[in-house]
C-alpha cells in the first residue's frame, strides 16, 4: 500500500529545479506527481517518479541531498466532500497529515491524492478499515 | 620515544643556561649584521649587552610581519646570499609575500625538529609518510618531506589536489601516516566515500595535521571518519615551518614547542605586556639558533597560552594550547570577540554536522550580521521543512548560547562549500572595504 517518494533538498537559488528536471530526463525518468514546499532560504522538492531507485541514485551522483520516504495514495471520490470523509477517518485515529498533495492523472473517476502520515501504517489500517481505496506503487509508478 | 632524547628531556635549568647562551650569541650577530635590528635596537636605547638573562627579553622590541613586507626581500637575512641554499615564502593575501632563506645548518636544524615532531606524533622509521602537503614556497611540503628523510621513513611527496589520486596512493602504497591539513584530511574522507572504498580499512595509523586552526571536536570527527590518531602540528614559514611545536601522542594535550631552537613567550596584543603562564594571549617567538634569518620577539599573531608542567612524555619542553586562531582571523561581531573555531566547535557538537561551513559577515546599517552556512548531509536531510527549520534554530541558538553572538543559520547544498586542498577558507568579511 506504500509508495515510494523521493525527497531533494534545494537551495533557493535559480536554476536548481531545471537542474534537477534535467538530469531527471536525461537518465529516461518521468516524473507522476510533484509538490514542492519551500522557505525563504530553501526548498524540498517531493517526487513520485517510474524509478524512484535510479532517480535518487542519478541525483546523489551529481551531488544532490536526495532521501526515500513512504507515503500513501488513496483515492479521492470526485464529489462535494469526498476528502473530507477521508480526513474525519485519520482525524478520528488521532493520524497528523504532515503534508499532501494531488496526483496528476485521475484513476478512473477519482482523483489520487498522495498523503505524508505521521503514522503511516496505523493510517492504512485505518483507511482500510473505512473502505477507502490506496493504490499499489507499481500501479501508480506507470499510470 | 624521542628522536633526539638528550635534547627533548633537558632538564629546565640546563635548558634555561642553553637558551640565554644560544639568545645572546644570536643578538649580536642580528645586531651585527642586519641593518633592521641595529636600528630598532638603537631607537631603543639598548644594545645586546643589556639581556643578562631570560627576563631581559621583554627589554627588547618586537618583530611584525610588516617589518618583514617592508624588508622584501632580502633585508633581514642575517647570512649573505651565497650561505643561503633555500628559499621560502608565504602566501601574500594583504599585499607582499613574507621571504625567509635558510642556510645549510638551518636546513639541517628544521629537518631535526619535523623528525622529532614525527616521532612524538607515534611515526617511527619504516612507516610509509603520505605528505600531502603543497610543495613548492609553501614550507609544509618540503619542510615535513626532509623530516621524514631524517628519521629514515618512507616520504611519498605527493604534495596537494588530485583527491581520487591521493586515495588510490594510500590504498595501494600502504601509506601509515598523512600529513595534511585537517580540513583536507575530511574531504579525502569524503571522496573515499564517494567512490566506494572504505578509507577506514587503509593502513593509516597516525595523521599529522595543521596550517590552520582546528577543534577538539574536529578531532574527534577526524579520528572516527579515518580510524587514525590525529596530531596536532604547529609551525609558520617566518619561524621556520611546520615541525615548531606538535602533541606528543602520549598526552595529546598541548604542543612541545622545541626550546633548545625557539623562545616562547605570550603578550598582551593590545599592549604588547607578557602574560603569566596559562594566560591566553598572542604568541611571540624568538629563534636561537636560525642563521638565515633570525627573528626576534617575533608577533606570531596566533592566539595561545603557555604551560610549563611537567609532561607525561617526559618531554621537559613547553607546551603551547591548541591555536583559537589568528589574532588577525578574530572576527568581532556587534562587540563580541568570535573565532571561527569556536563556531566549528560549536557545529560539530551538532549530530551530524559536517565541520564544513562558511562564515559570512556583513554590515546592516550599523549593525553587524552573521550568517552560519552549514552543509546539509543525507544525515541531516528530512522531507519534513519543519524538521530542517528546527535545525537552523538549533545551530542558532547553541551558537548564541556558547558564543553570545547571534547568528542567522543557513542550510546550503552538500559540497556547496568550497573544499580547498591547502588552507579552508571560512570567512568571508563583506565589512572590510
Amino acid at each position: 500500500m506504500k509508495v515510494e517518494q523521493i525527497s531533494i533538498f534545494i537551495e533557493n537559488k535559480s536554476g536548481r529545479l531545471a537542474e534537477i528536471t534535467r538530469i531527471l530526463g536525461e537518465s529516461t525518468i518521468n516524473i507522476r506527481a510533484l509538490s514542492l514546499a519551500d522557505t525563504s532560504d530553501f526548498g524540498i522538492l517531493r517526487l513520485i517518479v517510474n524509478d524512484g531507485k535510479t532517480a535518487a541514485a542519478v541525483l546523489k551522483e551529481q551531488g544532490f541531498t536526495v532521501s526515500m520516504t513512504e507515503v500513501v495514495a488513496v483515492e479521492v471520490p470526485d464529489r462535494p466532500g469526498g476528502l473530507s470523509a477521508i480526513l474525519q477517518t485519520l482525524d478520528r485515529e488521532l493520524i497528523n497529515v504532515e503534508y499532501m498533495y494531488a496526483f496528476v492523472e485521475r484513476c478512473g473517476g477519482n482523483a489520487v491524492i498522495i498523503f505524508r502520515f505521521d503514522e503511516t501504517d496505523k493510517a492504512i489500517a485505518a483507511l482500510t478499515e473505512e473502505n477507502f481505496n490506496m493504490l499499489e506503487g507499481s500501479r501508480l509508478y506507470n499510470m | 620515544m624521542f628522536f633526539n632524547e638528550e635534547f627533548e628531556t633537558l632538564p629546565r635549568p640546563a635548558l634555561d643556561a642553553l637558551q640565554l647562551k644560544r639568545l645572546q650569541a644570536v643578538l649580536g650577530k642580528v645586531y651585527a649584521n642586519v641593518p633592521f635590528y641595529r636600528a630598532s635596537f638603537d631607537a631603543a636605547g639598548i644594545t645586546p649587552a643589556v639581556v643578562k638573562n631570560l627576563d631581559d627579553l621583554q627589554k627588547l622590541p618586537f618583530t611584525t610581519k610588516q617589518n618583514m613586507r617592508d624588508s622584501y626581500p632580502y633585508s633581514l637575512f642575517a647570512a649573505p646570499m651565497e650561505e643561503i641554499v633555500r628559499i621560502h615564502a608565504s602566501s601574500g593575501t594583504t599585499g607582499k609575500p613574507t621571504v625567509v632563506g635558510y642556510t645549510q645548518s638551518d636546513i639541517a636544524i628544521w629537518s631535526e625538529l619535523m623528525a622529532r615532531s614525527f616521532v612524538a606524533a607515534g611515526a617511527h622509521k619504516g612507516d610509509i609518510i603520505h605528505n600531502a602537503y603543497g610543495y613548492g614556497l609553501f614550507t609544509g611540503g618540503l619542510g615535513a618531506h626532509y623530516g621524514a628523510e631524517r628519521l629514515g621513513a618512507s616520504v611519498i611527496p605527493i604534495s596537494g589536489g588530485n583527491t581520487k589520486r591521493q586515495i588510490m596512493i594510500m590504498q595501494d602504497f600502504g601509506s601509515t601516516v598523512l600529513t595534511c591539513t585537517p580540513s583536507y584530511s575530511l574531504f579525502m574522507a569524503e571522496e573515499a566515500r564517494a567512490e566506494g572504498i572504505d578509507i577506514k580499512s587503509l593502513k593509516l595509523r597516525v595523521g599529522i595535521f595543521g596550517a590552520e586552526p582546528w577543534s577538539e571536536e574536529m578531532r574527534t570527527e577526524i579520528e572516527s571518519k579515518l580510524n587514525l590518531t590525529a596530531i596536532d602540528i604547529y609551525g609558520l614559514s617566518e619561524i621556520m615551518g611546520p615541525g615548531v611545536a606538535i602533541e606528543c601522542i602520549e598526552a595529546k594535550h598541548g604542543l612541545h614547542i622545541w626550546e633548545d631552537h625557539f623562545i616562547p613567550e605570550i603578550i598582551n596584543p593590545e599592549t604588547g605586556e607578557r602574560l603569566p603562564e596559562g594566560e591566553r594571549g598572542e604568541l611571540v617567538i624568538t629563534t636561537i639558533t636560525k642563521q638565515g634569518i633570525p627573528l626576534i620577539r617575533y608577533r606570531t599573531r596566533d592566539i595561545t597560552s603557555l604551560s610549563y608542567e611537567p609532561c607525561i612524555c617526559g618531554r621537559t619542553h613547553a607546551r603551547i594550547a591548541r591555536m583559537s586562531g589568528r589574532s588577525d582571523d578574530m572576527l568581532i561581531i556587534r562587540g563580541v570577540n568570535v573565532f571561527p573555531s569556536q563556531i566549528e566547535a560549536v557545529l560539530v557538537g551538532i549530530e551530524g554536522v559536517e565541520p564544513h561551513y562558511l562564515l559570512i559577515v556583513d554590515r546592516q546599517g550599523t549593525l553587524d550580521t552573521l550568517t552560519v552556512q552549514v552543509e546539509v548531509s543525507e544525515h541531516l536531510f528530512s522531507d519534513e521543512i519543519k524538521v530542517l527549520q528546527a535545525l537552523s534554530r538549533r545551530i542558532e541558538k547553541e551558537i548564541k548560547d556558547m558564543l553570545g553572538v547571534t547568528c542567522t543559520a543557513k542550510l546550503v547544498e552538500p559540497k556547496t562549500i568550497q573544499r580547498s586542498e591547502g588552507k579552508a577558507t571560512r570567512v568571508i568579511d563583506n565589512r572590510k572595504r
